[in-house]
């Protein structure tokens, strides 16, 4: 049964079973592999993408819930915010494995589109369902801060 | 003569103990509430209360007995964890010891393969087994009681195609003097009416089926029901709530505030057919194995029934549940100075993911808070029950399981979580202490 | 279900630019590449369309980039941005044109020089290993330049100078691009020596070049093999034994293969494949297999009867690993005495990618694609998996999504299973991906073994340390596998690294192992021994140095006079984390640990806040390291602050444990590990030196358990005697 959508701006029909999360429909139907697979149980955030704006993991996200709705994953970031925060990411040299970035990123990014300025207790609440398990963390918050900052320019 | 202030004194308690146990024993039975008259299921002539869904009219009999087999959720109880369907060997763990569900295949040795019809029906209506030993309550036989001997017997029609298992039940391991066998007998004389049920000529046919469906199937009072000091169902509070197995089975009666009474009727069918219902909460525990295993399988005009007759139990009260809030938390994120930073720093790396800040679920309903019991529950049981235990629910796809939390965390980080989101999403928040969590986790 | 193409066929902007610069380049492109044992340089005309296979470290095109061939596998420690940075700094290349490509399976050419002859990454040797290696290559390349742009000029090569991927004639006014200079330098010698670098004048070394890979990590372009797809790819997932040691009885697939999208059910060694068109599918396929096993053979033991074990061994004699004078008789004549257990649980890696390979194998070959971290073994074992040579098995190495040290296994396992499911379906050159579940993953055994220490130690009326006795209980790491060898006097030097090398001078040492076997299977975890050495010598001397009187950080700088790198990491933590600037107040205490792994020295002093509960939140680690010549600096902080992360989520919350045989825990709901909310503030500080660089993946993760420890019992008077302590509360 196909779902339709919107998937980074763009109409997509995406023909799989209902019940698949949306996760495997986005990498494996619709061929988009930077948001990517950890735990399956949203629990790690790696798989975070936004759902009308909101950051929702998308591994425990049947498919079908989508219908109609807004999605937008890494490859469809453009907003002022996420530029922002992809800059602050490069510049303090976030990433080491980088497999979970992409998670942290959506995050991150769905953080200062709320909140222009948070504080060290806003990036625990918004950040702490994203593992890194090579722990990038310090950097994370850093780099928030400091997109934030470039923000307000 | 003089009168001795001790014996008297003695004689009092005797003679309040005696009113008391009279008290007890001549609660009303389960269909007590309803009044009116009933008459023998021969002797009624309106649409049969009893048997399989009409749809299955035409089935054959093996058939009906497997619909009537989920109807009375046999296989929650008859399989162990990871265990063979009805192979047996599920683990009670009951204050005064544990006791372990038997073996329902056929296998001769270990299960009833030898069982006569008679002897089918002595076990599912008087808790009489095949040698004649007393059964534990445990064995919900006085609700099956009310179960018609054909429906018990296509039970036994169905139990009877399935594949024999090889497997002894695990000894029972109880204390004295619950060991003993033969008190059952005095018991069973006391709290079971070993009567089929009696359809009720001033009610509606669907009132009756539900009544049937929801007593001698469902057993619902069993855990919805209180007990009384000889672990009896007490009646007079039916349906108004208690503590099973370490989870609150809450108030089921008409009450708004603390029952279900506020519920719509769609409300009530989708919670009992699929385990949840919008902005009500979803069921998890053992309410979430009725579901999987036995309700999700009952056709749309069954629990429709069911619907129609716990709308008919009078409210009861439950003092310490206020109307659940129905309002999302305010803020998308927690900003203000927390209180209980403890369980917030839990919250926001195991808990937000799923179930947001707002509690409702940005990912899936099922995994929305707000309106749910149990954050509206001051004990937080159910709270810490699914935070240990994770919420493990077959349908609609498994995806939708709640992860168990209980090996990771302490104690003090689940009581501080679950004080973290009664806070946040119910009316009163809650005070669990670790030792309550630890308390909990024991009874699970 | 239908499935659609994982790609779009349609090109994307990406797909174009990449061709188009190709077409373009290659036209003219003569590749420019020196092998380390070639004795000329090699033309390599790549007409379009032609697979171009690397054999070198480095490769110039006449469009000027800089290609980099990396021999290790970079899974986030930086090891592409290091290994660029040293050939990119002999060569003087313009860093903005310089990318790193992997290098293929290849032990001739790629061995880790620390292994010998093997082609692998661990041990925090790839920069160690690499570094002469690949300064001489980069300086011959620049020598051939240079040589090239003298012959083109006419001009003597004393008269030249190199910056940024030019070479310049200052007195002739010329200078040429490196790209431009490739085909004559193609036509000269490879020089035999050549001089290497003054390092004072090293402009990458020492400076912090970005990443080659953060860009690529921050917009989701990165691959790993997760992404990895090819045309008409099918995924395998495995249903593997709930028991260690157990084996299939009989299976019933029906349900499976009537699973939509799953196209066939394989048994092979491992267990049960399911074979299907996507994951989801092969997920349904998965769960819908009955299998019944065989356990007989099974461990059935639980991780807690196992410690008892353990803990009963520890009294019983043992191999000595270590003996310096008499320790046993320097603690029974010593003034006072102490002693201590430490409990170390089984622990998982956990990468955030779990296990993944992708294997095209037919009659005669087999390409694997693979975050692979042991190439030369790999290669060895997916040949005999698959009844062919290894020359036959190519395999080419992606990002991996993290490791610490679990793709890094000597039976190969994921690799061996993916081969191994190809073969069962067939060998018809299908490519079949098998991908790992987070669960497969907890559940997957090949853990950092469980441990028990137990120390005695004596100490004299001046407070002196005189006698030190280490016992150590636990499985080894390399028992059975081909590493064996190096097991000597029956001591795995895995199993006691950071106990026997203990560096504090004690005259009388005595460091005892008592080797266990459990069915359960271990591995290195991210500093292998040091994960729970450091941990009991570093807890344990803090009691001694209490016992003494003396605060921990005098009393460790006593020992180690004799030890100046050590000592200097110790003093330098201390000084930046005011050890000396008074006491914190009541609930927060200081802590401090130094160790030495792979030659690497880290000394870290953390901050610790316990509230009334017992509730442990750790504020700030100050972090000293010598790791040589620092080849990056930005590189080595990261790699400190994630190892210290690492290290501090698995002493606060990870243990894998068993029950009746079986793993506990499945996912990270219940293997905890490290999340922001915990993160400390972190400050590194680098000893400058112009030693030869030491590796700085894993020593990082070493001190900051004990560290903490020390802390608490700073803050609280209470000692972590069992990890992970968040478990067992401290209040």
């Amino acid at each position: 049964m196909p779902t339709t959508f919107r998937l980074n701006g763009q109409t997509a029909t995406l023909d799989a079973d209902p019940s698949m999360p949306l996760l495997w429909a986005l990498r494996e139907v619709a061929g988009l592999h930077g948001t990517k697979f950890g735990c399956g149980m949203a629990m790690c955030g790696a798989c975070t993408v936004h759902l009308d704006g909101q950051a929702v993991r998308s591994c425990v996200m049947p498919l079908s819930a989508v219908e109609g709705r807004d999605i937008t994953t890494i490859e469809g970031l453009h907003s002022k915010q996420a530029k922002a925060v992809q800059a602050a990411w490069v510049e303090l040299q976030v990433p080491q494995c980088g497999y979970c970035q992409s998670g942290q990123v959506m995050s991150a990014t769905a953080l200062l589109e709320k909140n222009a300025a948070p504080t060290d207790a806003d990036i625990d609440s918004a950040m702490s369902g994203n593992i890194c398990r090579c722990a990038t963390y310090q950097r994370i918050r850093a780099a928030i801060h400091s997109a934030a900052q470039s923000l307000k320019v | 003569m003089k009168k001795h202030p001790v014996l008297w004194a003695f004689a009092t308690i005797i003679a309040l103990s005696i009113i008391i146990v009279v008290y007890i024993v001549l609660g009303p039975s389960a269909l007590g509430f309803a009044g009116g008259k009933t008459v023998a299921l021969a002797a009624y002539h309106g649409e049969d209360p009893t048997g399989a869904a009409p749809e299955l009219k035409a089935a054959s009999l093996v058939e009906r007995g497997e619909y009537l087999a989920r109807a009375a959720d046999c296989a929650v109880c008859h399989t162990a964890p990871d265990g063979t369907a009805f192979a047996g060997g599920r683990a009670f763990v009951l204050p005064f010891g544990t006791l372990y569900s038997t073996n329902i295949t056929p296998d001769a040795e270990t299960g009833i393969g030898n069982y006569s019809d008679a002897n089918f029906l002595d076990a599912v209506h008087k808790g009489i087994g095949r040698d004649n030993t007393k059964l534990y309550p445990a064995m919900p036989y006085p609700s099956y009681t009310y179960m018609s001997d054909t429906d018990a017997l296509a039970i036994k029609a169905y139990l009877f195609t399935l594949r024999p298992v090889h497997a002894p039940a695990p000894k029972n391991s109880l204390a004295f003097p619950f060991n003993q066998r033969s008190l059952m007998r005095v018991w069973s004389a006391l709290f079971n009416s070993d009567r089929r049920f009696e359809p009720n000529l001033d009610r509606s046919p669907e009132w009756n089926r539900g009544a049937y469906l929801v007593e001698a199937m469902g057993h619902c009072g069993e855990c919805h029901t209180p007990r009384n000091l000889f672990f009896a169902l007490n009646n007079r509070e039916k349906f108004g709530g208690a503590v099973q197995a370490g989870w609150r089975a809450y108030n089921i009666t008409a009450d708004r505030a603390s029952g279900v009474g506020a519920w719509s009727d769609a409300d009530l069918a989708n919670y009992l057919s699929a385990g949840h219902a919008e902005g009500r909460g979803s069921a998890s525990g053992p309410m979430g194995e009725a579901v999987d295993e036995s309700l999700k399988y009952l056709k749309a005009s069954d629990i429709s029934a069911m619907v129609t007759y716990l709308r008919s139990v009078p409210a009861l009260t439950t003092s310490d549940l206020p109307e659940p809030k129905l309002t999302p938390a305010v803020t998308a994120q927690v900003t203000a100075p927390e209180a209980n930073p403890h369980g917030k720093a839990v919250y926001e790396g195991a808990c937000a993911g799923c179930h947001g800040w707002s509690g409702v679920s940005p990912v899936i309903p099922f995994a929305t808070l707000i309106g749910t019991r149990s954050v509206n529950d001051p004990t937080a049981t159910n709270v810490a029950q699914v935070i240990i235990g994770g919420g493990h629910r077959h349908s609609p796809v498994d995806a939708n399981n709640m992860p168990a939390f209980g090996a990771a965390y302490s104690d003090d980080e689940i009581a501080a979580v679950a004080n973290f989101v009664t806070a946040r999403y119910g009316v009163k928040g809650s005070d669990l202490t670790a030792a309550r969590v630890a308390a909990l986790r024991a009874e699970n | 279900m239908t499935h659609k193409p994982v790609r779009s066929s349609l090109p994307t902007r990406r797909d174009f630019l990449k061709t188009a610069g190709t077409a373009s380049v290659v036209a003219l492109t003569i590749g420019f590449e020196w092998a380390a044992t070639g004795r000329r340089a090699v033309a390599a005309v790549t007409p379009p369309g032609a697979t171009f296979t690397p054999n070198a470290f480095l490769r110039i095109g006449s469009d000027n980039r800089v290609t980099v061939i990396a021999k290790h596998l970079e899974m986030g420690q930086g090891t592409y941005t290091g290994i660029a940075t040293i050939v990119a700094e002999e060569l003087d290349a313009d860093w903005t044109t310089v990318s790193v490509e992997s290098a293929p399976a290849d032990a001739k050419r790629y061995a880790n020089l620390v292994f010998g002859t093997l082609q692998g990454t661990g041990g925090s040797s790839a920069m160690a290993n690499s570094w002469a290696q690949l300064r001489d290559a980069g300086a011959k390349a620049r020598a051939m330049l240079l040589s090239a742009a003298a012959k083109d000029w006419h001009v003597p090569v004393a008269e030249l100078t190199t910056d940024k991927g030019m070479v310049y004639h200052a007195a002739g006014k010329r200078q040429a691009t490196y790209g431009s200079l490739v085909k004559t330098a193609l036509s000269l010698p490879v020089p035999d020596n050549v001089v290497l670098k003054d390092p004072k004048n090293f402009k990458l070394i020492g400076a912090r070049p970005p990443r080659v890979d953060a860009a690529a990590k921050t917009d989701g372009s990165a691959q790993f093999t997760l992404d990895f797809v090819l045309p008409g790819m099918l995924v395998a997932l495995l249903k593997r034994p709930p028991l260690f040691g157990a084996t299939v009885k009989s299976f019933d697939a029906t349900a499976a293969a009537a699973v939509p999208g799953v196209v066939k059910v394989v048994q092979v060694p491992g267990g049960i494949a399911v074979v299907a068109k996507g994951f989801w599918a092969a997920k349904l396929g998965r769960d819908a297999l009955k299998i019944e096993w065989d356990d007989s053979k099974a461990e059935k033991r639980s991780s807690s009867a196992l410690m008892a074990e353990y803990r009963r061994l520890a009294d019983q004699p043992a191999l000595s690993a270590r003996k310096v004078g008499d320790a046993h008789k320097a603690i029974g004549d010593a003034t006072r005495r102490v002693s201590a257990s430490y409990e170390f649980p089984y622990l998982a890696h956990a990468p955030m990618e779990p296990l993944d390979a992708v294997v095209k194998l037919d009659a005669s070959s087999c390409e694997i694609w693979a975050g692979d971290q042991f190439q030369t073994i790999d290669q060895a074992n997916a040949a005999h998996t698959a009844g062919l040579d290894p020359k036959q098995v190519s395999i080419h190495t992606l990002y991996a999504g993290g490791s610490f040290g679990r793709r890094a296994n000597t039976i190969s396992d994921y690799i061996v299973e993916a081969v191994s499911i190809a073969k069962a379906f067939g060998a018809d050159g299908t490519p079949i991906k098998l991908q790992w579940t987070r669960e497969d993953d907890i559940h997957g055994g090949l853990y950092r073994p469980m441990y028990f220490h137990k120390l005695e130690a004596g100490l004299n009326a001046q407070g002196e340390l005189t006698g030190w006795h280490h016992v150590i209980v636990g499985q080894s790491i390399i028992a059975d596998t081909i590493f064996a060898a190096g097991i000597k006097d029956g001591i795995d030097s895995t199993s006691v690294e950071g106990a026997a090398n203990i560096a504090y001078a004690i005259p009388n040492i005595a460091v005892d192992l008592s080797t266990t076997k459990t069915g359960v299977p271990v591995l290195w975890w991210r500093v292998v021994g040091s994960s729970h050495t450091t941990f009991a010598v570093e807890a344990f001397i803090d009691e001694a140095a209490h016992v003494a009187g003396v605060d921990g950080f005098t009393f460790r700088r006593k020992l180690l006079e004799h030890e100046p790198r050590m000592k200097a990491v110790l003093e330098l933590a201390a000084e930046k984390a005011g050890w000396n600037a008074g006491p914190l107040p009541p609930g927060r205490g200081r802590g401090i640990a130094v160790a030495e792994a792979f030659k690497t020295f880290v000394a870290q002093v953390a901050e610790v806040t316990v509230d009334r509960d017992g509730n442990v939140k750790v504020d700030r680690v100050v972090c000293a390291v010598d790791c040589g010549t620092p080849i990056n600096p930005d590189i080595i902080t990261a790699q400190m602050e994630g190892g210290i992360g690492f290290g501090l989520g698995a002493v606060m919350h990870s243990a894998i444990t068993l029950k009746d045989g079986r793993v506990e825990q499945g996912n990270f709901n219940n293997y905890r590990v490290l999340r922001m909310n915990e993160m400390p503030k972190i400050e590194v500080h680098i000893v400058p030196s112009t030693a030869p660089p030491t590796g700085v993946g894993e020593p990082g993760v070493a001190p900051i358990g004990p560290a903490v420890a020390n802390a608490i019992f700073a803050a609280t008077g209470k000692r972590v005697h069992a990890l992970p302590f968040g478990k067992v509360g401290v209040a």
